[in-house]
């Protein structure tokens, strides 16, 4: 049986011919791809500074990790297991000239024991920096993979738009992909002016059928589409002023390219009910600013969005319904220093955020209180402990996490417990699915 | 024959370079007249009117934290400081050690009053965050050091007051007194020892608003760079009631490096290595 909610959505994919168009890279040409990414990267490069200039200072870096995810509850749906485990490697290769210009190149790769749609790897960056004098300001160039985090507050980002999310590596969203980009910086005392030029969108990356913490259909990769003709290599542009005015640090942005966030169309095939990704071309207009006063930072981030759909299915039209809508997050953060004569700190976060689109939002944000507490132990082990609370304001659903960061006696060794408890999820919630993936993730990582 | 003339002015040259090399600036007796807040404030000022003038520096920085059992754990960070035009001096810490915030930088542009503005990065997400400058009293890097014990003491944050004059160490020292005029400030007072020749640092008592005498900061190793600029080498901060302590090492002082305030920027602080 589906539930009402898919049943809503089941729909005839107007967009898409299956597995003809928007596919993938296949996996094994990837490596080959970036390879001569970093080729043309390098044959950018200065003549003079090359070779010689770019011993100049070599850096790598990384973390190995190991991680298992542990689910108590029996799977809502078939097939799901009850935990994840695997192991996870992020180098940064980092090389400088003279001059300053430097390349960055990090490759990652995911290996999990038991999902295979979870065993994958990204360039997470692989790019060339250049920058110089303008005048009284600045320049700066960036050319290749790259990430870009733009936003204030921290329950999620909702301004952040340059990257793909990777919500395989953690479903709160703030992982990111690398996206292919140029990307340019003017900067002076007025502020920092960013334009941005991206290519090769990359499709949002989703747990398989064994995967907890996914939706009650399989999202098939095979059936991406797109509304932009030029598909996954259209041009999306972007640009962002950022400025300080006394305490208040205020960011505009602009965006007008393809969504990072599919819209996902239930379709029949002979081997069951899929959902196809569809990607639509959208504007969208965000503001973030954070006001400092003493040890009270206020918050805000809002976004003007045109041109997606809502989950909200539309039976004469046989889709889902088109909706320009706004959203925001307001908050606020708050730290009390040397607590109770001791080096602690606690922080008091308190986050609101609001969806316009209501009940036909496409995430668990439609009209939610955050409340949180991170207590930071400030000892040489840098321990630290939070606690969250998420609850719909119009619905019973909460979501209960707490985390515990130590570093171990070995100064490269880092302990990270999380929990996440989801109570009493709202049949009409949008994450309605992950009713029954309450998890303990343990995750042990070494640094170098 | 062989006649040897000097020409009279190198002599007029030498004097004069001796003269302006020996002339007494301003004597220490001249500093300490008038009232104990007067003679205070005027040490004080004098003592950082002699550290202005640098340009920028560049230094690293090992931290060696201590337990009261002796064990010992190891930071390390790279420093950039650059003074600013008419306002406090611009600094950012770059950690190296622990690996896990590697690549962390802490960005400040200290004022001469009022609070200061501060930016943490963090290489993992790539993400700017302005941060409370409240955060003053807060342990920096789980060091005896708090976020106030850092940077540059303005003299516009403080009220002075001379105390006495003492015998410290093999070095003659003027006491002074100050009082921070910041609430977020962790400290009621502090007394510092200022070597009476050249107005360095050479120790601080920290007390905290319980009025206890809570750290005691000791500076060693001073060495003198562009002729001008004394730098230590060791700083120990023993806090007297945890018996916890933390020495800094410093190396590798590099000044009139080309840092300029485009290098003091959030822009630049996502590129920071």
């Amino acid at each position: 049986m589906l539930s009402e909610k898919t049943q809503r959505r089941i729909i005839r994919n107007p967009f898409t011919i299956p597995g003809e168009d928007g596919r993938n890279v296949p996996a094994f040409l990837l490596p080959a791809v970036f390879a001569v990414v970093l080729g043309v990267l390098v044959s950018l490069l200065p003549t003079v500074a090359y070779p010689a200039g770019f011993a100049d200072e070599i850096d790598i870096s990384g973390r190995l990790s190991t991680e298992a995810w542990l689910y108590p509850q029996s799977a809502a749906y078939p097939d799901q297991r009850s935990y994840a485990g695997g192991l996870a490697l992020e180098t940064t290769f980092y090389v400088e000239n003279e001059e300053g210009t430097s390349i960055t190149v990090t490759p990652f790769l995911r290996y999990d024991a038991g999902d295979p749609d979870r065993t994958y790897g990204d360039f997470r960056e692989a790019y060339l920096l250049m920058y110089g004098d303008a005048g009284d300001g600045e320049w700066e160039l960036r050319l290749g993979i790259d990430r870009v985090f733009w936003g204030v507050v921290e329950l999620r980002s909702l301004v952040d738009i340059i990257n793909q999310t990777d919500v395989i590596e953690h479903p709160n969203e703030k992982i990111k992909m690398g996206q292919p980009m140029a990307h340019f910086t003017w900067s002076g005392d007025w502020g920092a002016l960013e334009l941005f030029a991206m290519t090769w969108h990359r499709a949002r990356i989703y747990p398989g059928s064994r995967g907890r913490q996914r939706y009650e259909f399989i999202v098939d990769q095979d059936m991406i589409s797109y509304e932009s003709g030029a598909k996954k290599w259209h041009i999306d542009l972007a640009s962002r002023y950022s400025g300080l005015l006394g305490p208040l640090e205020i960011g505009l942005s602009l965006f007008n390219g393809t969504n990072r966030e599919p819209t996902l169309l239930p379709i029949f095939l002979d081997s069951g009910l899929v959902l196809a990704p569809h990607y639509e071309k959208i504007r969208q207009f965000g503001v973030d600013a954070q006001l400092t006063r003493g040890s009270l930072l206020l918050k805000l981030e809002a976004i003007y969005r045109a041109g997606a759909r809502n989950s909200r299915y539309i039976q004469h039209l046989n889709t889902l319904e088109e909706e320009d809508y706004i959203a925001f997050i307001l908050g606020s953060e708050y730290t009390l220093y040397s607590i109770l004569g001791s080096n602690s700190d606690l922080v008091l976060f308190a986050e609101w955020a609001y969806d316009g689109r209501g009940r036909w939002a496409t995430n668990a944000f439609e009209n939610d209180l955050f409340i949180a507490a991170r207590l930071g132990l400030n000892d040489p082990q840098s321990t630290e402990f939070v606690v969250s609370v998420l609850g719909s304001l119009n619905k019973s659903s909460r979501v209960v996490a707490s985390e515990f960061k130590r570093r171990l006696s070995s100064d490269n060794w880092l302990l990270h417990i999380e929990t996440s408890a989801f109570l009493d999820i709202d049949e009409e919630d949008f994450i309605y699915y992950v009713r029954r993936d309450s998890y303990v993730k343990i995750n042990l990582a070494y640094s170098f | 024959m062989i006649r040897f003339s000097i020409p009279r002015t190198i002599f007029a040259v030498l004097g004069s370079f001796l003269a302006i090399c020996f002339w007494p600036t301003e004597s220490y007796s001249d500093l300490l007249s008038g009232t104990a807040e007067e003679a205070g404030l005027r040490v004080a000022t004098e003592s950082r009117e002699r550290q202005k003038g640098f340009g920028n520096f560049t230094a690293s920085l090992t931290m060696t934290l201590r337990n009261k059992q002796g064990k010992e754990t190891q930071r390390s960070l790279r420093l950039k400081v650059m003074e600013a035009q008419e306002d406090g001096d611009r600094t950012l810490f770059v950690f190296d050690h622990p690996r896990d915030v590697k690549g962390t930088a802490f960005l400040v542009h200290a004022h001469k009053t009022g609070p200061d503005k501060q930016w943490l990065y963090l290489p993992a997400l790539k993400r700017v965050k302005g941060i409370s400058a409240s955060k003053q009293s807060g342990s920096f890097m789980g060091s005896e050091f708090s976020y106030e014990d850092m940077g540059a003491v303005e003299v516009g944050k403080f009220t002075h007051r001379f105390i006495r004059e003492e015998p410290c160490g093999d070095l003659k020292c003027l006491v002074l007194e100050r009082i921070p005029k910041s609430q977020d400030s962790g400290y009621s007072r502090q007394l510092v020892w200022l070597d009476r020749e050249e107005l360095r640092t050479i120790r601080v008592h920290y007390f905290d608003r319980r009025d206890e005498h809570l750290k005691t900061m000791v500076v060693e190793g001073y060495a003198k760079y562009l002729d001008r600029f004394w730098r230590s080498s060791t700083i120990t901060m023993t806090n007297l009631l945890t018996g916890k302590s933390t020495v800094l090492l410093w190396s590798d002082y590099k000044f009139g490096t080309d840092l300029d305030a485009k290098d003091f920027t959030k822009t630049a602080l996502k590129r920071i290595r």
